[in-house]
């Protein structure tokens, strides 16, 4: 009953999106409101529909109803409750399901909160939130329904893949789709100002928080799949190179111009055809990602070819959506009127510089991505393009964005003085100047370059700092003044500090970790001991244990420094008797931002376990470097500008429209 | 300064930089791109010791002698020839006599393949697709593997949301 009730609703959402995408157009060409109001509803009902759609298939799988074929293949009823729930998304239908589920919340949230947006402008944003959507559900509808039914319903299910039974998958792909999806807001906004052939910096008010929220989430979601895959996955990796994590970093490089760019349009009313295209092609990007993801092209473990259909079906949703888009933009960009002018060296001009970097950068992994795809397509050749392909041409261009960065802030609309900003950031320069000493002087071995790095981070960290040190004049005033101004501040000046110094911080922790960690990889009996950056490890014991739903092999660790034991560590090996494979529990220990890291092999003939330790100096900020950018986008999110709702009530907004 | 010279300021810069990323590009295609080939492919080729590439295929039954140190060696074979592989360090979880295996590495002067990567993956049922594509042109594909793979497709699948997949697993280095 429940799945053919979740299924029925998945049907209805999909004819409410059809409505939602046709009517509120026709109404706001007749200029009818009653038909634009559709969009409301609509939006609202949808959101209902599928919410429902999508609680019927966490039911059966916390029931674990294992006559739903989906239910079956990904869930067991060994299986602990919490990744019962988690599993729903742990699979191909299921997290198809909650992408459009959090397609639709967006759209419900636009219908609800955008009260104060002109009638025809939201009508064409919802209208076309209900396209993508409605491409969604035919999608899921068509070829990968999560409710189908087994005809003879098994005892027992297949379980989920035992990698993917982990708190970090809990969060992480909600997390990464509400930055992917988040990105269609400010889709359907650039597309409704194309129909309508109108853009102010008022729409630039309301696209930010949007894209704001979309791009906090996809950080956080970014920086937990790779810190999931630095534990999980046991060898210590962070980032590869994975087409599928580039899949995630290329919208993110993307939606990080556009929040940048967004800025020159809200404040300045200038760069609007400009953002118009990156607000398409972020969320173009985003869904190339979906595809790469969902549709087996890849040469890697994400590969299911076991339905060419749902390939195809996502290749064309992905050539409708961008090529359609595109198209309008070449149509309509050109009526956009231009807006205010500026110097080259000015805030405007320093943000230009942000986008042109960051959008190169992404064209360079958008290149590393999708050639040997486009390879193997024309001439059947297979190759692979890894992590030397990437540091040689994203990284390059991420230095002089790196070193441009703390000027932006501390230039002056219009026209800035680049002479003064330089000034102003002496202190900065000092700073990088004295860290790259002392990092010269103390460390052995490793790349020169890497010195160089932390110089930049350091520059780039205090050049936050120095943009809200100038700002409110500490050390310059009184300090009850420089307080007085520190809290007058808006907080966007202060989420600016926190996303910015994020940066360096990340750039220190991957320098660090990437030139001297240590690693040490032996096979060791119980009694034996093994050393690395100054720690001795000693495997006390091997003890099998029996958890819920595997069996696990413990080893029992205790860490020495000098002699002196501080921790123990428990890394384990668990095989999980339903699918027949084997996952590695690798054990972590802090010490400050460092960590020790314990991952185990196979057991050999004579009883020795094959270890692999490894010692990660700082590789903590990795992670602490975007969860700071988060709180920095979370701060400028609650500026006063956006909670006391920016665009204006009634009296502006009969302006706007009258404009037209 | 002018609407017209700000644009050409700003159309220069972006060619400026986009140059600069082509250039980049191109040399990095030029150095750093890895070419995949079956065991029977290598012996066609020729392909000369030293020159980094990804070796595919199955692991060849009874060939995987572990020796010190967590030395390894075993065969990579593909139905027509093999091909001998020298690796230290831990094998992926998965990894099998029998099953998939991807390697990276180039050969030596004797025409052992010396791996410094070897890539499997958690499930019993993945073939890496490179192989299996391989396995298919030659007709080797076995029909039994290809239900077995059928099967394990959505198993895999099941690697689900965007990043959160298990990406080349058990890649060790």
């Amino acid at each position: 009953m429940i799945a053919e009730s979740g299924h029925y609703a998945l049907v209805l959402a999909f004819g409410l999106a059809l409505i939602q995408s046709t009517v509120p157009m026709l109404g706001a060409r007749w200029r009818e409101y009653s038909l634009m109001n559709v969009a409301r509803s609509t939006a609202v009902a949808q959101l209902m529909f599928v919410a429902a759609s999508f609680a019927a298939l966490v039911t059966l799988h916390v029931s674990s109803d294992f006559s739903v074929v989906n239910v079956f293949e990904n869930s067991h009823s060994m299986k602990p409750l919490i990744y019962k729930i988690t599993g729903v998304w742990g699979n191909h239908e299921g997290s198809m399901l909650l992408w459009v589920s959090i397609l639709a919340l967006f759209g419900g949230l636009v219908a609800i909160f955008g009260n104060n947006l002109p009638m025809s402008l939201r009508a064409h944003v919802l209208a076309a939130q209900a396209w993508i959507a409605s491409a969604f559900y035919l999608f899921i509808l068509t070829t990968s329904n999560p409710f189908l039914r087994i005809a003879r319903p098994p005892i027992e299910g297949q379980d989920l893949n035992p990698v993917l039974q982990d708190i970090g998958l809990a969060v992480h792909p909600p997390m990464l789709y509400l930055g992917y999806v988040g990105f269609s807001i400010s889709f359907s906004f650039a597309v409704a100002a194309l129909i309508e052939g109108r853009i102010d910096a008022a729409w630039a008010r309301w696209v930010r928080p949007w894209t704001l929220v979309a791009w906090i989430f996809l950080t956080t979601g970014i920086a937990m799949g790779s810190y999931w895959a630095y534990y999980e996955l046991g060898w210590g990796g962070w980032w590869f190179w994975d087409p599928v994590e580039n899949a995630s970093l290329m919208p993110w490089l993307a939606g990080t111009a556009l929040l940048h760019s967004l800025v020159v349009m809200e404040k300045r009313n200038a760069l609007k055809v400009w953002t118009i295209l990156l607000s398409i092609l972020t969320f173009s990007l985003s869904l190339l990602g979906t595809f790469l993801v969902r549709s087996g092209v890849l040469t890697s473990v994400h590969a299911f070819a076991n339905d060419p259909r749902r390939g195809v079906f996502i290749l064309l949703i992905l050539c409708i959506f961008i090529g359609g888009s595109l198209s309008l933009y070449a149509l309509r960009a050109s009526s956009l009127k231009q807006g205010g002018l500026f110097a080259p060296i000015s805030r405007e001009g320093a943000l230009v510089l942000n986008n042109l970097f960051l959008t190169t950068a992404c064209a360079t992994v958008f290149v590393g991505t999708l050639y040997p795809l486009a390879l193997e397509v024309l001439t059947g050749e297979k190759i692979s393009v890894g992590a030397p392909f990437f540091n040689l041409t994203f990284g390059p261009l991420f230095v002089p964005l790196l070193v441009a960065l703390p000027f932006g802030p501390l230039l002056a609309w219009k026209r800035g003085d680049l002479l003064g900003a330089a000034q102003r950031l002496m202190a900065a320069g000092i700073a990088a100047f004295l860290a790259l000493a002392v990092v010269w002087a103390w460390t052995r071995g490793g790349s020169t370059l890497a010195p160089l790095a932390i110089g930049l981070a350091v520059f780039v960290i205090a050049g936050a700092v120095i943009d809200i040190v100038e700002r409110i004049g500490l050390f310059r005033l009184p300090p009850s003044i420089a307080l007085q101004r520190a809290r007058g501040l808006p907080r966007s000046a202060w989420g600016t500090m926190f996303a910015h110094a994020g940066i360096g911080i990340a750039l220190i922790g991957i320098v660090c970790e990437t030139t001297w960690n240590s690693e040490n990889i032996k096979t060791m009996k119980a009694g034996d001991v093994a050393s690395v950056a100054g720690y001795d490890l000693k495997l006390e014991s091997l003890t099998p244990r029996q958890g819920p739903n595997y069996r696990e092999m413990a080893a029992k660790f205790s860490v020495l420094v000098d002699g002196q034991a501080i921790a123990t560590m428990t890394p384990s090996k668990r095989s999980f008797t339903t699918r027949g494979s084997t996952t590695t529990e690798a054990a972590l220990l802090s010490r400050g931002a460092s960590q020790l890291y314990i991952s185990l092999g196979d057991i050999g003939a004579d009883g020795a376990i094959a270890v692999r330790i490894y010692h990660k100096p700082l590789v903590l900020l990795i992670w602490f470097g975007p969860v700071l950018m988060a709180f920095g986008g979370i701060l400028s999110l609650s500026d006063r500008r956006l909670r006391v709702g920016a665009p204006k009530p009634a009296k502006s907004l009969r302006g706007l429209q009258a404009a037209e | 300064m002018t609407r017209k010279q700000r644009r050409l300021t700003i159309i220069g810069g972006s060619l400026a930089v986009l140059a600069v990323a082509a250039a980049l590009v191109l040399n990095a295609m030029r150095d750093s791109i890895v070419f995949f080939s079956t065991p029977a492919m290598v012996a066609e080729k020729h392909i000369q010791p030293g020159k980094r590439f990804r070796l595919g295929g199955l692991v060849q039954p009874g060939s995987l002698v572990r020796g010190d140190n967590l030395k390894v060696t075993f065969e990579v074979a593909d139905g027509s020839a093999n091909l001998p592989v020298s690796y230290q360090g831990i094998l992926p979880d998965l990894f099998r006599e029998g099953q998939g295996v991807v390697a990276e590495g180039a050969l030596d002067a004797s025409g052992v393949f010396r791996a410094d990567t070897v890539l499997a993956k958690h499930d019993e049922n993945y073939m890496p697709k490179d192989v299996a594509d391989a396995l298919k042109k030659q007709g080797h594909w076995k029909d039994e593997y290809e239900a077995k793979a059928k099967g394990g497709a959505r198993v895999d699948g099941s690697a689900a949301a965007a990043n959160a997949a298990p990406r080349e697993q058990g890649a060790v280095r």
